[in-house]
């Protein structure tokens, strides 16, 4: 397929890799903040070949994995309603609650549909006026516009019966906060390529500047991720910390204005909480005032639903990049991909599940080895 | 998650006040929301999409210009092999 195969080339990794180990004179700490790099690199194995040079930790950026229990409860007790057709993404069906997952509430009976698009979720609105249709909005900045867009859209079309549970996040607050964790050990991050795509790299400017990391917008095949590396490398080796983009096929400075004017409107700014991380301020996006009546959690009472995360899984820790997934006690045991504990062992795009599933056991790719 | 798949435009068309279009993938075709980038495309245009929506036109001569020089580095490291082995046939040092 044309711009996705040929960025797959041996033999142009080859020499990408070649001049990432030759130009490092020391190993260097990076963070790929989203999850689909994370997928690559582990499948790849980028971060085995290049650990002379280069030790990769992988960050937050999976929006199944960051989904707070709470809001994963909610959805379920939705699901379960009878008057509900609950639609959602397909990565979220598995991911564990505090009883079950969206799946079994499916085989239970539950009317729960898997959605390709946010617009499809409007078309099941539009089709069952008699149901009440709830969207699982959730993701990061790539994912706003279109559950934007379905939310404008329902407004357009005069659906009373359409609703969107929110769990949006957003990419430079969670830098933030692992920017300022003293424990922090990144040197320099891979910038997500779509989330920019959307949001341009205006706002990592400031970030760069402030706690001198060089932070490169990286794409999602092996190439691009090998070259983000290779010159977030050379930043460091050169001492110098500015954003730079890889990613030129897709990503401009400004973004989609388009998209962001549309997302500005339907959504506002809020604090949201991090499955194992906790409350980061101003981190997520929710429903704006003009758009309120689509809000499920308003429409159906749903504050008396809390949730306590699980004490023996360390997916905080390993979002976090604080530790490897094999260095949980659960991982491979307790938890596995067809019994998870935690978000990141379900997702394909989840630190725990990439390891699993590409036999990344080993412990000598370990934190500070 | 934030998958996005490079695709080409292949028909577009205005859906109750929305822009719509065909987008082939390799072969295979799906509708995708084109609003983002309705004054930037048309048919025969590579877009990047994301959940059923175009989030960028792919510029393809930025796409062309970048993936020159990743060729020409990799074509440079084979002359360096070459050359590598040429020496060692002659028994140059």
């Amino acid at each position: 397929m044309r711009y996705l195969s040929e960025y797959r080339d041996p033999q142009m990794a080859r020499a990408l890799v070649d001049r990432i180990l030759d130009s490092a004179t020391r190993r260097w700490t990076l963070m790929e903040v989203c999850g689909g790099q994370t997928h690559t690199i582990v499948k790849q194995g980028i971060n085995e070949v290049l650990s002379d040079a280069v030790e990769m930790i992988h960050g937050p950026g999976c929006p199944v994995c960051v989904t707070p229990l709470e809001q994963i409860d909610r959805a379920l007790h939705l699901a379960s309603r009878p008057d509900v057709i609950f639609t959602s993404f397909g990565d979220m069906l598995r991911v564990p609650g505090s009883e079950c997952d969206l799946l079994q509430v499916k085989a239970r009976g539950g009317s729960v549909r898997i959605v390709y698009s946010p617009l499809d979720a409007v078309e099941i609105a539009r089709a069952n006026p008699d149901r009440e249709v709830v969207f699982f909005a959730v993701g990061f900045e790539t994912t706003a516009p279109a559950n934007a867009m379905a939310v404008w859209r329902a407004r357009e079309l005069g659906l009373r019966n359409f609703s969107v549970l929110v769990s949006h996040v957003t990419v430079p607050p969670a830098m933030v906060a692992i920017l300022e964790d003293p424990a922090c050990r990144v040197q320099g991050f891979l910038a997500a390529g779509h989330v920019c795509t959307v949001m341009g790299w205006e706002e990592y400017e400031p970030l760069s500047e402030r706690y001198a990391v060089p932070i490169v917008v990286t794409g999602f095949e092996p190439l691009d991720i090998l070259e983000g590396i290779w010159m977030t490398v050379k930043q460091l080796e050169e001492g110098r910390h500015e954003v730079e983009n890889q990613y030129v096929r897709s990503v401009r400075r400004g973004g989609n204005r388009r998209a962001q004017e549309l997302v500005a409107e339907v959504f506002r700014t809020v604090d949201r909480g991090w499955r194992g991380i906790g409350s980061i301020p101003h981190s997520g996006l929710g429903l704006s005032e003009a758009f309120a009546e689509f809000d499920a959690e308003r429409r159906f009472d749903l504050d008396s639903i809390r949730a306590e995360e699980p004490e023996i899984c360390r997916a905080g820790d390993v979002l976090r990049g604080q530790i490897k997934p094999f260095d949980c006690p659960a991982f491979g045991s307790a938890c596995t991909p067809e019994r998870p504990l935690g978000a990141p062992m379900v997702s394909a795009e989840g630190a725990c599940a990439a390891y699993y599933n590409f036999g990344r056991l080993h412990m000598g790719q370990g934190v500070g080895s | 998650m934030c998958l996005g798949i490079p695709g080409k435009i292949t028909e577009m068309r205005d859906d109750l006040g929305l822009a719509v279009g065909t987008v082939d993938f390799g072969g295979v075709r799906r509708e995708v929301c084109l609003a983002y980038v309705a004054d930037e495309v048309g048919v025969g245009d590579y877009v990047v999409v994301h959940v059923g929506f175009a989030i960028s036109k792919v510029d393809e001569e930025e796409a062309r210009r970048t993936f020159q020089v990743l060729r020409e580095m990799s074509e440079l490291d084979e002359l360096e092999w070459l050359a590598d082995v040429a020496d060692a046939a002659e028994g140059v040092p």
